[in-house]
């Protein structure tokens, strides 16, 4: 980038680069707020809030240009979001008399700041020196770790609100956050060994490369598009959603089960803390995705300068060109226009899914994704395995028998796990107990449960 | 503000994160409530892992967060949690000839650390890892080459953990 960037003192640059990450995910926050109020309740067959925001201009004040005089503006609700902030903001604080003081004050805070903290290595742009915060070597288990984190602020206001429906929302999200984890990280496994590296914007130029060992040479390697990378995708849709505790995962605050869950005992700014959290942890996650499946900055997945470099005509090469450029320098606009994509893919499958029984839910996490999620990372080491026999033998006809034959026995694996998965998720598995109550007046016993 | 010269801002660094991380884990000892304990202990975790980020470690630091703070803390917190201990209060006696004992023996024992690590790091001031340090392609073919035997030896252990704790906590398998 520009040199007088690199000049500053260290510090200074990464205050920038953290601020580049932060701000905008701030920003953004009540407009994505909106978008989901407004967006559900189009699906939902509703209105939404529609209405703050809609100016209705004087008719006789000078002040007013002649041209509005009268007539109404909308913009569509927009500053709803805000005028619930503000709300929030004025609301009494109420603090329960039995909370644990200190920890009830952190929660919200620990909550808030893996939402943001998880964006650290996420490349918004292929601009080295100011955009991955830390463009470290251990890009995604950083991601991992720091989501992990999340538990905590969950898990501290279930317990600081002593209350029972707190406690035991606070119990459901540490255990789905930590099922859920496995299956996203065997999952995120798979895509680190088909790179060779856990660095971030390593994933997305490995991406950059041509398809299918560039047998397709016009389309970039997204991971999304190779048989793995698709399973990998799923399951780490999944997680993903799990792990943020939307619906359909919302179990620890599934109202008509626990009131509001972890933050039953919270109200005001405390509760809007919450509540940016989750949004700003959906934002982020979706930005996770985008880069690990979707091409990162890369608005769609053709190689333009392989384009501009072959094509025959002339016209074809200059678009392409345009298109290379366009993307280089509108990357930032092009990852936020993915995150809000798959942000919307969350609303989605809120507006679309209802909440799952707790038995379902870990059924799910570990009889269905992490099973999934291990034979499709076999299937990656064989298939990396196949693809380094080709090139080291140069016989490309074994090569592709001898993979293809490995895919045809992980297709009919993989089919015989779903059956077997089938059968076993079809009628729940309940563990029943049973209680023989004995009277000694009567000689039967009556079983009971 | 003049500054001795001696005190570099990696040494600054150094200095504030690795106190917090002592003040911490005084508190684990310190606080009568479990849960405020383990909390003690999380931090503490987590200051030792941004002590190896400053020292260029990422790898270590990353892996003390997924395996500390990430699983095993929160599996403590769950447990506290469920048996709900309260205050320990009525457990600790006052007057204990085991605190002197113990405090003698704690004092032994860092008095014999440090004499073996304060001399050798009197000098330090630039704490920096050499680069590539613990990266992850290092550790991971160092795993499976020089390591393979103990490190499958040690895999197969956890699974027989897994199995002996599924048979022990599942009624009906």
């Amino acid at each position: 980038m520009a040199q007088w960037f690199l000049d500053l003192h260290p510090a200074l640059q990464a205050l920038i680069r953290v601020l580049i990450l932060v701000v905008p995910i701030l920003l953004i926050v009540p407009m994505l707020i909106w978008w989901e109020r407004r967006l559900l309740s189009w699906m939902q067959d509703r209105i939404g809030p529609n209405r703050v925001a809609t100016i209705t201009w004087s008719k006789t004040s000078k002040f007013v240009p002649p041209m509005l005089r009268g007539k109404k503006t909308r913009l569509f609700g927009l500053l709803q979001p805000i005028a619930d902030g503000v709300k929030l903001f004025f609301k009494e604080d109420v603090t329960p008399s039995a909370v644990d003081r200190f920890i009830y004050f952190i929660a919200p805070g620990v909550a808030l700041f893996p939402a943001f903290a998880v964006g650290g290595t996420l490349p918004l742009a292929p601009w080295p020196s100011i955009t991955p915060v830390a463009d470290v070597n251990i890009g995604v288990l950083y991601m991992l770790a720091i989501s992990s984190l999340g538990v905590y602020g969950v898990v501290l206001a279930g317990y600081a609100g002593n209350n029972k429906y707190s406690l035991m929302g606070g119990l459901r999200a540490s255990a789905q956050l930590i099922s859920y984890e496995l299956g996203m990280a065997m999952s995120l496994a798979c895509i680190v060994l088909a790179t060779g590296s856990l660095r971030m914007t390593d994933m997305v130029r490995a991406q950059e490369a041509p398809f299918w060992l560039g047998n397709i040479p016009w389309l970039q390697n997204w991971y999304v598009l190779t048989p793995f990378g698709f399973v990998a995708m799923i399951v780490f849709l999944i997680c993903m959603v799990a792990e943020t505790n939307r619906a359909p995962f919302d179990l620890p605050e599934a109202e008509n089960e626990l009131i509001a869950g972890y933050h039953t005992e919270y109200s005001s700014m405390k509760f809007a803390v919450f509540f940016m959290g989750e949004y700003a942890a959906m934002f982020v996650f979706a930005g996770v995705f985008s880069t690990v499946f979707f091409g990162g900055w890369n608005a769609l997945p053709f190689n333009w300068d392989y384009i501009a470099q072959t094509s025959s005509f002339p016209f074809f090469a200059g678009i392409a060109d345009f298109f290379a450029r366009a993307n280089y320098w509108l990357a930032p606009l092009i990852f936020m226009g993915k995150m809000a994509t798959f942000f919307t893919l969350f609303i989605w499958i809120r507006a679309t899914l209802p909440r799952l029984r707790y038995d379902q839910l870990m059924s799910l996490g570990w009889k269905t994704l992490l099973p999934m999620a291990v034979v499709n990372f076999i299937l990656v080491a064989v298939w990396l395995l196949v693809v380094r026999l080709v090139e080291e033998g140069q016989s490309a006809t074994m090569g592709w028998a001898a993979g293809a034959a490995l895919w045809a026995v992980a297709g009919v694996l993989v089919y015989l796990l779903l059956r077997k998965l089938r059968k076993t998720t079809a009628k729940p598995h309940l563990e029943s107990r049973r209680i023989s109550m004995v009277d000694p007046n009567q000689p039967n016993e009556v079983a009971l449960g | 503000m003049n500054l001795p010269e001696w005190i570099t801002p990696n040494l600054g660094v150094f200095m504030v994160i690795g106190g917090v991380a002592a003040l911490a884990a005084v508190g684990v000892v310190v606080f009568n409530n479990a849960v405020r304990s383990a909390l003690c202990l999380v931090v503490s975790f987590f200051m030792l892992a941004f002590l190896y980020f400053s020292l260029g470690a990422e790898m270590i630091g990353i892996l003390q967060i997924v395996v500390y703070t990430g699983a095993i803390m929160v599996l403590f917190l769950f447990v506290i949690m469920l048996l709900n201990l309260g205050s320990l209060g009525s457990v600790i006696e006052k007057k204990d000839p085991k605190f002197i004992i113990g405090g003698a023996m704690g004092l032994a024992i860092l008095l014999m650390v440090g004499s073996q690590v304060i001399v050798p790091l009197a000098s330090v001031n630039q704490p920096k890892a050499p680069e590539g340090f613990g990266a992850p392609q290092t550790v991971g073919y160092s795993l499976f080459s020089t390591y393979l035997y103990p490190f499958e030896i040690a895999s197969v252990l956890l699974l027989v953990g897994i199995v002996g704790s599924i048979l022990l906590a599942k009624r009906r398998l």
